[in-house]
């Protein structure tokens, strides 16, 4: 359990959440035979005698959904065990068999946990691998559910292989919730399981949430909601449910254990009107299936092939810099932004330095990155470390980098950045404050104010090719001569 | 111990199974099923904690399938062998409501 | 010449037909009058469909003058139990509601056998979904047993065993859940097999219970017996639960004899049958003593147990399996207003009485609260039954036991009590139960002339040795 105290739904109260989230993995097949895993075709054109359920069909599993499922597992910090597939039966007409093949006790993936980028620490009670159910389209009344006249079903994404990771009750605030959900779908994205992409349902989210007095340990009725698809649907669900519950308990109206929805338009969750009856859905172990208990050495090898996550950027970046503001630190430890902040700490950049050419000229660059490297960037920044540029040269040359592939030290050439040395600075700032005597004169009685406009003179001409810190250390010096020598 | 199954019972599992009894035929298997049960219990007679269930004949695990697309059904015969379709889906009463 | 052709077995057809001493055409013809004399009293079939027979027959025999090599089951007139998915033609499982439905596809066994040429009839009776042992329980037809019409065949596969015992088919398929195969087999006076489980695939079985169910052949002799089940076993990778093993050769050693051979007489079961049952199973038992066999006696009460656990798993994975009858993708759908009412109306029509009983015990044992004490009790039993048998094992190379306590009943006589009829199959139940494989042989006939089955039961994986056993008993009792 996460101990931070955190502002409640109202003051006294806080948030218990636990979030289902159901991940479509992004296999080339079904999980139990050889239809296309594919989003968005014409309906009905992905079926087999398998993900339709007829007589006589049986189901094989697929290995690359196992394999996608013991990766997502080891990056959840999980154990991973010998599972076995159950069946959880009930009557539904987008579900073929009128049974869902899942698993029950014995998850592949058990006992993980996730670490927020704010440091708290979500238990991950498991990961399971089971079969997704096909889509209803109602018509008439409307084409919602409660009122339409008939529905139509399309089978394509029966059998479609999902993996639900159902986190502990240790969620405190709408906010955690899509810190979670956000930290985990890049996780699910860096290990290739999933496409991340919640609009187009390959992220579902189911939220258990109650509300409990500050300080009281005990769990309370608890509301589901169901199928929250984006991020801001989830936080202000949630927000609302926190309210809801928070009023109900203070009105003194009794708190039922039920299903809701969240009504997007109307911004309000509803209970769902479906039939009341009590699910008892009779599992019993899947006969058509072996348990699925993978190698160890299977894992093992899956463990080495992890790629670097989120967690471990912070861990080094804390290393280093450990009073980094959040918000600097998640833009540079994106998978755009680190390979390039990795280069430059490698090569003993000045890590303040490396960050803030990261997140502020690079972010600006990413979509036209071209033919700017890491070890390009690490060249630029390592000219700038040793005073040879000014900083809005190295902006320039940056972009220049991006767009034209030619050597650095060719490009530094090409756009004229010579002047890199005191003495060519000097003569540059020479040459416009000879053209500015009337405000040269004054700068030499003294008078500062005028500084910036005659360095606004140097930069406007020679902008380019020197940096402001620079052109002002030559005024600078420029004015101490000019003063010694009339002295 | 000997499961009695009685007439609210039969109901129930029928409900779940999506059955619908007359009364003379809740009554009839509530008849059957209780003398089912006590066959059943013959079970209960011998003390079986020492012996772990048995979930299934074969020991294998890991049968697997390698992640290949293979041809599936043509939807228009399947649609064609459909009770109700339209539009290339297959067709359902209301699910919500009541007549 | 008809009738001569009715008498050979597999092989002697094979000969016949190779020398050219008579056509595929010709062989259809035979048995196809056959089926015009037999099939009005017997009723074994749901479907026939000859005229597609007598195409591949023509076919074959075109093949056969082009010098082409034709598989092993050339010209074999073989019948399928209507559980299994035929391509393009009805598959029932004799119930009304898949009345009309025709399967995308095959069940793999029906590939196999189409591979090796036989020549499929058509669909035999069953009790519907093959919940029964008696074959009353098809929504469409009583089959009769040729034996005495006023008798049942056994069940489930009782179309497919009258079939081959009126000489209407070579062979057949049947499945064996609980002695579906090996019960009416020995009631008609046929061989039947359960193989190991795993050891044919069951894709394209409409499955009754997924962890017991295996499909088998049927047919007059041992040795043809031998030769459907080499063509149908083996490993299929649409089938997770399909051994990898390869499939044993049975023909090569089934002259192989039993000397020294290890068989225990399951006292137990044989005192639950009838005395002339009891009798029968007494003569096979002498053959294989005769033929150098070592017989010693072993009672095995643990087997007691298995019809009570057989009674929870079944239904409890049938009352799952059958779930996806709802009216919606194929098969019979009855009006509702909503998909709920729609579902009910169509499962309450399409099922008949017996299989409405199974699927609320099998909901009723799964259900909250009863989950513990039914299915896993159960599942604790199979454990039981399983260590009893490996115990023998250690002493027997097979168990002899009867298939039925009784011979063939009469049509009526247990269809109003389920549990009478549920106790037919106390001595075949505890091979699906364990997975291992069993077979069922006749063994002479009653006072009234009604056959008598005896069964070989052994490990896993032992058809090899059963098969030898088998023959034995075959050879010694002719």
């Amino acid at each position: 359990m996460s101990s931070r105290t955190i502002a409640g739904p109202a003051r006294g109260w806080e948030y218990v959440i636990g979030l289902e989230v159901h991940t479509e993995l992004r296999t080339a097949t079904k999980l139990f035979c050889g239809c296309p895993n594919a989003f968005g075709e014409e309906p009905n054109t992905s079926i087999c005698p398998v993900c339709l359920g007829l007589p006589g069909s049986l189901p094989v599993m697929n290995a690359q959904a196992v394999d996608f499922a013991i990766r997502v597992g080891l990056a959840l910090n999980a154990t991973i065990q010998r599972s076995q597939f159950h069946r959880k039966n009930y009557f539904y007409p987008d579900m073929p068999k009128d049974f869902q093949i899942s698993q029950y006790d014995v998850p592949i993936n058990a006992n993980g946990h996730l670490e927020l980028p704010s440091g708290a620490v979500i238990g991950i009670e498991r990961a399971h691998l089971e079969e997704d159910t096909g889509k209803l389209v109602h018509r008439g009344g409307g084409g919602r559910i409660e009122s339409a006249e008939y529905s139509l079903i399309d089978y394509n994404r029966s059998g479609v292989p999902l993996l639900e990771i159902v986190s502990a009750p240790d969620i405190r605030d709408p906010e955690e919730a899509k810190e979670y959900v956000a930290e985990l779908r890049s996780i699910l994205v860096a290990v290739g399981a999933s496409d991340g992409r919640m609009e187009e349902g390959s992220l579902r989210v189911d939220a258990n949430v109650s509300v409990r007095p500050v300080g009281e340990t005990q769990m309370r009725t608890r509301v589901e909601i169901k199928n929250l698809n984006s991020l801001r649907s989830l936080t202000r669900a949630l927000e609302f449910e926190g309210r809801r519950q928070v009023q109900l308990y203070e009105d003194g109206e009794a708190m039922l254990q039920q299903t809701r929805f969240w009504d997007e338009a109307r911004a309000v969750t509803g209970a769902l009107r479906l039939k009341e009856e009590a699910n008892d859905y009779r599992y019993f172990p899947e006969p058509d299936l072996p348990p699925v208990a993978p190698d160890p050495l299977v894992i093992e090898a899956r463990r080495s092939e992890l790629p670097e996550f989120l967690s471990t950027r912070r861990a080094q970046l804390a290393d280093v810099l450990p009073e980094l503001s959040r918000d600097l630190r998640e833009t540079v430890i994106t998978d755009e932004c680190w390979p390039y902040l990795r280069a430059a700490l490698d090569a003993n950049i000045t890590p303040h330095r490396a960050v803030a050419r990261c997140a502020n000229e690079l972010v600006a660059l990413l979509d036209e990155i071209g033919a700017l490297s890491p070890s390009r960037f690490v060249e630029v920044l390592a000219l700038e470390d040793e005073g040879k540029l000014g900083a809005s040269q190295v902006k320039v040359l940056l972009r220049e980098a991006c767009l034209d592939p030619l050597a650095i030290p060719e490009l530094v050439a090409k756009l004229g950045f010579t002047a890199s040395d005191a003495d060519a600075v000097k003569a540059m700032v020479a040459e416009v404050v000879a053209s500015c005597t009337q405000e040269w004169s004054r700068y030499l009685a003294g008078d500062e104010k005028v500084a910036g406009f005659l360095l606004g003179q140097v930069m406007r001409r020679y902008g380019r090719q020197i940096s402001g810190s620079d052109a002002r250390q030559a005024l600078t010096r420029l004015a101490e001569e000019a003063r010694a020598e009339s002295s | 111990m000997t499961y009695r199954i009685d007439q609210a019972d039969v109901a129930h599992i029928a409900k779940l199974a999506r059955l619908s009894l007359s009364d003379d035929e809740i009554d009839s298997y509530q008849n059957s099923l209780s003398r089912i049960l006590e066959v059943i219990d013959v079970m209960n007679s011998e003390d079986l904690s020492g012996f772990a269930p048995m979930d299934h004949p074969l020991e294998t695990v890991n049968l697997l399938r390698e992640d290949l697309v293979v041809p599936g059904l043509d939807r228009a015969e399947v649609l064609e062998a459909a009770p109700s379709a339209e539009d290339n889906y297959f067709r359902v009463p209301r699910i919500l409501g009541s007549s | 010449m008809n009738d001569e052709i009715l008498d050979w077995g597999i092989r002697e057809l094979q000969r016949r037909l190779e020398s050219a001493e008579v056509s595929a055409v010709e062989v259809l013809e035979a048995y196809q009058e056959q089926i015009a004399i037999q099939e009005p009293e017997v009723d074994a079939f749901l479907s026939l469909d000859l005229e597609a027979a007598r195409r591949r027959a023509s076919y074959q025999d075109e093949r056969r003058a082009r010098g082409e090599r034709l598989g092993r089951l050339a010209g074999v007139p073989v019948v399928l139990k209507d559980n299994l998915c035929t391509i393009n033609f009805p598959t029932t499982a004799a119930s009304k509601i898949l009345d009309g439905w025709v399967p995308p596809y095959n069940a793999t066994v029906v590939d196999r056998l189409d591979e090796e040429d036989a020549i499929v009839l058509g669909k035999t009776n069953l009790d519907e979904f093959a919940m029964g042992s008696s074959t009353e329980n098809s929504a469409f037809k009583i089959t009769r047993n040729p034996h005495d019409l006023d008798r049942v065949p056994g069940g489930s596969s009782g179309g497919s065993a009258a079939a081959v015992a009126s000489r209407m088919a070579l062979a057949g398929l049947g499945s064996d859940t609980g002695g579906s195969i090996r019960q009416p087999a020995a009631l008609t006076g046929i061989v039947g097999l359960k193989p190991t489980y795993g050891r044919v695939s069951r894709y394209g079985l409409l499955a009754f219970a997924s962890s017991l169910d295996q499909i088998g052949p049927l047919a007059a002799s041992v040795e043809d017996t031998a030769l459907v089940a080499e063509c149908i076993m083996g490993h299929d990778p649409r089938d997770a639960t399909s051994l990898q093993e390869a499939p044993p050769q049975l023909l090569g050693s089934l002259s192989q004899g039993v000397q020294g051979i290890r068989i225990g007489v399951v006292t137990n079961l044989i005192e639950a049958a009838n005395p002339e049952v009891q009798a029968g199973v007494e003569a096979a038992i002498q053959a294989l003593a005769r033929a150098g066999a070592i017989v010693e006696e072993v009672a095995l009460k643990e087997l007691a147990y298995g019809l009570a656990a057989y009674y929870v798993v079944a239904p409890a994975e049938a009352s799952s399996n059958l779930a996806r009858y709802d009216g919606v993708r194929y098969g019979l759908r009855e009006p509702g207003v909503t998909v709920e009412e729609m579902m009910i109306a169509t499962r309450t029509k399409g099922f008949g009485p017996e299989v409405k009983r199974r699927i609320m015990l099998g909901t009723y044992a799964l259900s909250a609260g009863y989950y513990d004490a039914f299915y896993v009790t159960a599942q604790r039993v199979r454990t039981f039954v399983r260590e009893a048998f490996a115990r023998a094992y250690v002493s027997f190379d097979l168990l002899i036991a009867p298939t039925s306590p009784t011979t063939a009943f009469r049509i009526g006589e247990r269809s109003n009590d389920p549990v009478e009829m549920y106790r037919s199959d106390v001595c075949t139940i505890p091979s699906n139960l364990s997975g291992d494989p069993a077979i069922s042989v006749p063994a002479g006939v009653d006072a009234d002339g009604l056959p008598i089955g005896v069964q070989l039961l052994g490990p896993a994986l032992s058809e090899q040795v059963l098969f030898r056993a088998a023959f034995v008993i075959e050879e010694g009792l002719h």
